[in-house]
């Protein structure tokens, strides 16, 4: 029996030893990276040492780790994929990957998953990469601390910064996307959470998803992006504390909101935005405490949304606050905060007496001839939104909040 | 020349006018502070001050002062001094008079509660629409012998450019909704010193608003050294063009 347990520790001895020696590949530069991965046995750690990497094509099919010490660049010299990856248990972390094909027909990409599982993608510079991060058919990513970053003038001159289809269980956090064609693109993706990504200054969306059901959005920042976050066709979504900053333009929105069901929008802040949200086709979303400040709309609440509730936020600063195009209402605003709100509250509950309509005269017109808006603000438009404050004639009855809140909330 | 502007700024500072119409502007703009939780707020409310307020006061102010020192103006004229002159200090006098009172007024509460671009902005438009009124009721005043008839023109030519004219281009805008419109109503704002004024302030307040399709148009336009150049130039022709036309008169026209 003593024999037996010695000799079982003395196995688990060799392994673990084993497992410390497993440990390490070193790769200089000017030796192939590929050569160093191929040598390399399932368990094993890569590690490239700083320098010049002119590699592209490498392919990782075992659980190994491949991680880079002071950021050695890999450089793809304009041809295909740098990484190309289908596995279980890989790492890759602290890697520099610039200059990789630029091609719609194979999507190239900085680092390319296919069909791989429990995967984490850390810390790693991509620079002038046309897709930076590709994952298909994978599950249980993540994808945490990278830097992503492109110059290029036009949108199809570039694919998307994290781009993942068809995947499953994933975490992206704390990435730092700009200059590609979409921040964040996710299609057919379930079950995923994307956390404080900063993402700026994309061609097109900074973050673009459909048939993406069952995912959260917590804490990212949106700015600057081409057109804003636009998404489509998915239900269960919940988007919690992101920033949506300064989208300027004719179609650019903090969020687009197109066929989405069963939703909730929760204490985000919405900035300097053409349009906060544009809604259309979308259904019983919760939009609560959230805060629309300086945007040239507010909401654009299209006639085919319905059950969508709005609840508590706060409506300050917008040039205009709610415009739609139809004159159903099926929709359900109440105890907001608007500042253009002129009421009493005489019962001391803090909820205006008289209901609010956040549509105004000249938002409906502004609405039809876009060039009108020069004369906002004017007296004669004063006059007119006065006039049908008091018997509203063009704007819809019903869109109002009947008990709007005195003061605005206190989110912070 | 700087005699007479000197004399006639000492009668108008004397006057209670001048006074009152600074405090008013200062309790406006305190007032507008106190309520208002924010900067932007603020210019906003400021900003319909400015728009209709100040050129109001600035015609009716400036008709009533040159009927007022007609008598001097007359005496002055007896004396070897040129036309020229007696015009030009009674209406620099004004002017000066006018964009100090907003500048303290308004400038005082800025100071000390704080100010940004737009604010800074909106007292530019404040002193330049003064100036700009200043002139028509100059205009109407010599073109008139009559006080309340050249109160009258000063008015209508108020309410002409801050309300009907407004009225006109949207009835406009509406009835050509099918044509592009940007560059004609660009250039009918340049036609009204108050819309120009305004629409420099709306690129400052509601530019997010005016980043959609015609509002980049226009945003770009005023963007350019080119546009704010043409629309400072406007102004400017603004400010010039009734005073010109009111000293041509004057210099013909016989007391």
């Amino acid at each position: 029996m003593n024999k037996l347990i010695s000799l079982s520790l003395f196995l688990l001895f060799c392994c673990i030893s084993v497992d410390l020696n497993a440990g390490q590949i070193r790769v200089k530069a000017g030796q192939s990276i590929q050569r160093g991965v191929d040598r390399a046995l399932p368990g094993d750690t890569v590690i490239l040492e700083s320098g010049h990497y002119p590699e592209s094509g490498i392919v990782i099919r075992k659980s190994i780790s491949l991680i880079g010490e002071n950021y050695p660049v890999l450089d793809g010299q304009g041809k295909g994929n740098v990484i190309l990856v289908a596995g279980k248990d890989i790492l890759i972390e602290g890697l520099k990957i610039i200059n990789t094909g630029k091609s719609n027909m194979e999507d190239s990409a900085g680092i390319k998953f296919f069909d791989s599982q429990d995967c984490i993608i850390r810390n790693n510079i991509l620079e002038e990469t046309f897709f930076g991060l590709h994952f298909s058919n994978s599950k249980r990513l993540t994808i945490l601390g990278n830097t992503i970053n492109a110059t290029s003038e036009r949108e199809f001159e570039v694919g998307n910064g994290i781009h993942l289809w068809k995947c499953s269980y994933s975490v992206i956090a704390n990435n730092q996307v700009s200059g590609h064609r979409d921040g964040i693109y996710l299609e057919f993706v379930t079950d995923s959470q994307a956390k404080e990504n900063r993402i700026e200054r994309n061609m097109r969306y900074g973050l673009h998803f459909m048939f993406a059901h069952d995912n959260s959005y917590i804490r990212n920042t949106f700015r600057q992006n081409g057109a804003g976050v636009a998404v489509m066709y998915t239900k269960n979504v919940l988007m919690q504390e992101n920033r949506f900053e300064e989208n300027w333009g004719a179609s650019s929105y903090g969020i687009l909101l197109k066929d989405i069901a069963d939703s909730k929008v929760i204490g985000n802040i919405f900035l300097k935005n053409t349009i906060g949200i544009y809604m259309e086709g979308s259904s019983r979303i919760d939009f609560e405490e959230n805060t629309f400040q300086e945007n040239g709309w507010a909401l654009k609440l299209m006639a085919s949304c319905d059950q969508n509730l709005f609840q508590a936020n706060n409506f300050t600063n917008n040039t205009f606050d709610i415009s739609t195009n139809g004159s159903v209402v099926l929709n359900t605003l109440t105890e907001n905060y608007w500042d253009k709100y002129e009421g009493y509250d005489l019962d001391r509950d803090s909820l205006g007496d008289v209901p609010f309509r956040p549509i105004n005269l000249y938002s409906v017109i502004v609405e039809k001839i876009p060039a009108s808006v020069i004369l906002w603000r004017s007296f004669m438009v004063n006059l007119l939104d006065k006039m049908e404050k008091i018997l509203p004639t063009l704007t819809p009855e019903d869109m109002m909040d009947e008990s709007p809140k005195m003061k605005p909330y206190d989110f912070s | 020349m700087f005699k007479l502007l000197k004399y006639a700024l000492y009668d108008m500072v004397k006057s209670r006018f001048a006074l009152i119409y600074t405090l008013f502007m200062v309790l406006v703009a305190i007032s507008i502070y106190q309520v208002s939780d924010d900067l932007g707020k603020v210019s906003l409310s400021l900003m319909n001050i400015m728009i209709m307020i100040v050129p109001l006061i600035s015609a009716v102010f400036a008709t009533t002062h040159f009927f007022n020192n007609l008598e001097f103006i007359e005496l002055m004229l007896a004396q070897p001094v040129k036309r020229i002159h007696v015009f030009l200090s009674q209406l620099l006098a004004v002017i000066l008079m006018l964009s100090l009172a907003l500048i303290v007024g308004f400038g005082l509460p800025m100071f000390v509660w704080g100010a940004d671009s737009s604010l800074l902005t909106l007292l530019l438009v404040g002193v330049v629409l003064s100036a700009v009124f200043a002139g028509f009721a100059f205009l109407a005043s010599v073109y008139t012998r009559d006080k309340a008839k050249a109160i009258g023109i000063s008015l209508s030519l108020w309410i002409y450019f801050s309300l009907v004219y407004d009225g006109l281009v949207l009835y406009l805008i509406y009835s050509f909704a099918d044509y592009p419109l940007e560059k004609t109503t660009l250039v009918l704002m340049m036609l009204n010193p108050v819309d120009l004024g305004r629409v420099l302030m709306l690129m400052q307040l509601d530019i997010s608003a005016l980043m959609g399709y015609t509002g980049a148009f226009f945003q770009q336009f005023f963007s350019e050294i080119f546009g704010v150049a043409l629309a400072g130039g406007t102004l400017m022709l603004w400010v010039l063009l009734p005073s010109m036309l009111a000293l041509l008169k004057f210099k013909k026209r016989d007391f």
